[in-house]
């Protein structure tokens, strides 16, 4: 069992992630992931402060487009695909409520 | 040789008019018939659409005219490439019901292209595994034999090929989900360089990685798929705009005066079986007149972690999208948090969840500099490494997969174990350069082995040139009964 992670951070991660993980759930990934990071302690050693991040494959620059309204999807057909919808907008349950 | 007609004869057939699409179509529809529920290659088969789709194209050769390079070739679409009010569910039970209110750009292309969509193929959820096994609606079967996992995550792409009820199909590559499967079931299959295939319409899993590609019977095949799905797209910011090259021009030119590179440090890992089927390879290419060259690529150990750092990741952040509000299943609360929370754990399975939570950790505060920060630093590593290694050799051979199909439930209990099937083929998605699986004979149990070719950015010329000798010489495996 890895000591790199707590079940704490998992909860704390989980939150974070919006996601309901029943305690069960809580255990096997506290488990499961401190595994994970056991093994990319391969890592954990090299000195990488000279290199630099790269965050996509290929050197890409803006793109840009003169500003002009292009067609798009049609909004009735987006909201069909809702769970809920209302005038013309998607509806959700309250925002400010028990939850954080 | 695959006893199923290739789409580049079946393309030709209908564009003289020797054949009929819809003839073509019903051929593939029994096969489907007889088969599919044993494999569990498609969520959906969509016969009717098909049927009138190759009506169509039969109806354009009947008047004179051209339906395109695909003209009758039936397709099959990895179930997260958005079809307009087709279901695309990513296997998933998060957009199970969801029908997307567009197309996305390959699906377009191919329709175009004379091609006739029959239907959308199995995969883990959201492209996240590689044995098809965290599909929400169960796993795909691997056609030569049913005890066997086709790979993933594309794998009901690459069974739909094997199983003949496609000669072509698409599926997407954020780690090797393309190249495994397709090793794995003894099919073509390729990663083309990042952007050369547009993402629109493709469901994100990681956006920096994520690449379209076809599988196919053989080479030629594959050659002119990618020329249908390669170019520029204005709806993909990441989309190349260097012109495209013609595909199928070095196919039959040989590999004479090539420079093949063996990596010398590559990580270890690859069964005995497997491994000697690459030497094989090396030696075919060399007998061809290439040039065998050592290399390095002293990161290539690191990619396995910094993947399964950057991966999950872009995912936690891509994923945040299924939160109930504007597609996808909504499980009713209280308030907006908490039915965010209930929604997500609802509608996504295990690995999802599994990868959510790591990549968040990695992005989250006090992690970041030593996970997800390391990670990008080590990306690259990778891409000075290969740039290294492809100033020494045109081309890098290695496997595609490390052990020939799997049964299922053999890597299920341990996650990493799953993921170390990706170990040959991250690379290629870390640096955005084109990969390829090609058969190459079989290991144990006559299962096939899949060569992995791999090639600098916009080298799928000579990668296909690479893979077309590969396959004339699998040809010659096969014909002079090597063990």
């Amino acid at each position: 069992m890895s000591d790199r992670l707590t079940n704490d951070v998992v909860v704390k991660v989980a939150h974070l992630a919006r996601l309901d993980l029943t305690p069960t759930e809580i255990e096997r990934a506290t488990e499961q992931l401190g595994d994970m990071l056991d093994h990319f302690a391969d890592i954990d050693a090299l000195d990488l402060s000279a290199v630099a991040p790269m965050n996509q494959p290929l050197p890409f620059v803006n793109v840009m487009r003169d500003d002009v309204v292009q067609p798009c999807l049609d909004r009735d057909e987006v909201l069909d695909a809702a769970p809920e919808a209302e005038d013309g907008r998607f509806r959700v349950p309250p925002i400010i409520g028990s939850g954080a | 040789m695959s006893p199923f007609d290739s789409a580049s004869e079946i393309a030709a057939g209908v564009r003289s008019g020797d054949l009929k699409a819809v003839d073509v179509l019903e051929q593939h529809l029994a096969r489907i018939d007889a088969r599919e529920t044993e494999i569990h290659a498609f969520n959906l088969v969509i016969a009717d659409a098909a049927r009138q789709q190759a009506a169509a194209v039969d109806a354009i050769v009947a008047a004179g005219g051209d339906p395109g390079p695909l003209a009758g070739v039936p397709v099959a679409l990895k179930d997260n490439m958005c079809t307009r009010g087709v279901p695309t569910t990513c296997s998933s039970k998060i957009l199970a019901d969801w029908k997307p209110p567009y197309d996305g750009t390959v699906v377009s292309l191919l329709q175009r292209a004379g091609a006739v969509a029959i239907g959308k193929t199995n995969l883990d959820e959201f492209a996240m595994g590689s044995s098809t096994e965290n599909s929400a609606f169960g796993p795909t079967r691997n056609p030569l034999d049913t005890d066997l996992v086709p790979g993933g995550s594309s794998g009901g792409s690459a069974a739909a090929v094997a199983a003949g009820f496609a000669p072509l199909s698409f599926g997407s590559d954020t780690g090797g989900s393309i190249r495994q499967p397709a090793a794995l079931c003894g099919v073509v299959g390729v990663k083309p360089t990042y952007g050369r295939v547009s993402r629109y319409g493709l469901v994100a899993f990681a956006s920096s990685l994520d690449q379209i590609g076809p599988f196919t019977h053989t080479v030629a095949d594959a050659a002119l798929a990618l020329q249908v799905v390669c170019g520029h797209d204005p709806h993909d910011s990441t989309s190349i705009a260097e012109p495209l090259p013609d595909y199928s021009a070095l196919l039959e030119r040989g590999v004479e005066g090539l420079r093949v590179g063996r990596i010398t440090d590559l990580p270890a890992g690859a069964d005995p079986d497997v491994a000697e089927r690459i030497e094989q390879a090396f030696d075919a290419l060399a007998a061809a007149g290439a040039t065998i060259v050592d290399v390095e690529v002293p990161a290539f150990t690191y990619g396995l972690t910094a993947y399964y750092i950057i991966a999950p990741a872009e995912a936690s952040s891509n994923l945040a999208r299924y939160d109930g509000v504007r597609y996808g299943l909504r499980v009713d609360a209280p308030d907006t948090h908490a039915m965010y929370s209930a929604t997500r754990a609802a509608g996504f399975g295990d690995e999802v969840k599994r990868r959510i939570l790591l990549g968040t950790y990695a992005l989250s505060a006090g992690y970041y500099d030593a996970y997800y920060g390391k990670a990008l630093r080590i990306r690259r590593l990778m891409a000075d490494d290969f740039a290294k290694a492809y100033a020494q050799a045109d081309v890098l051979l290695t496997p595609s997969s490390p052990s020939v199909a799997f049964p299922f439930g053999s890597k299920t209990a341990d996650p990493f174990a799953m993921y170390l099937c990706d170990t040959y083929t991250i690379p290629a998605n870390l640096t955005g350069e084109p990969g390829m699986s090609v058969p190459f004979g079989t290991g144990q149990n006559d299962l096939p082995v899949g060569v992995q070719v791999l090639a600098p950015a916009l080298g799928e010329p000579v990668m296909l040139q690479v893979a077309a000798e590969l396959e004339r010489a699998a040809t010659d495996l096969t014909a002079g009964g090597a063990s």
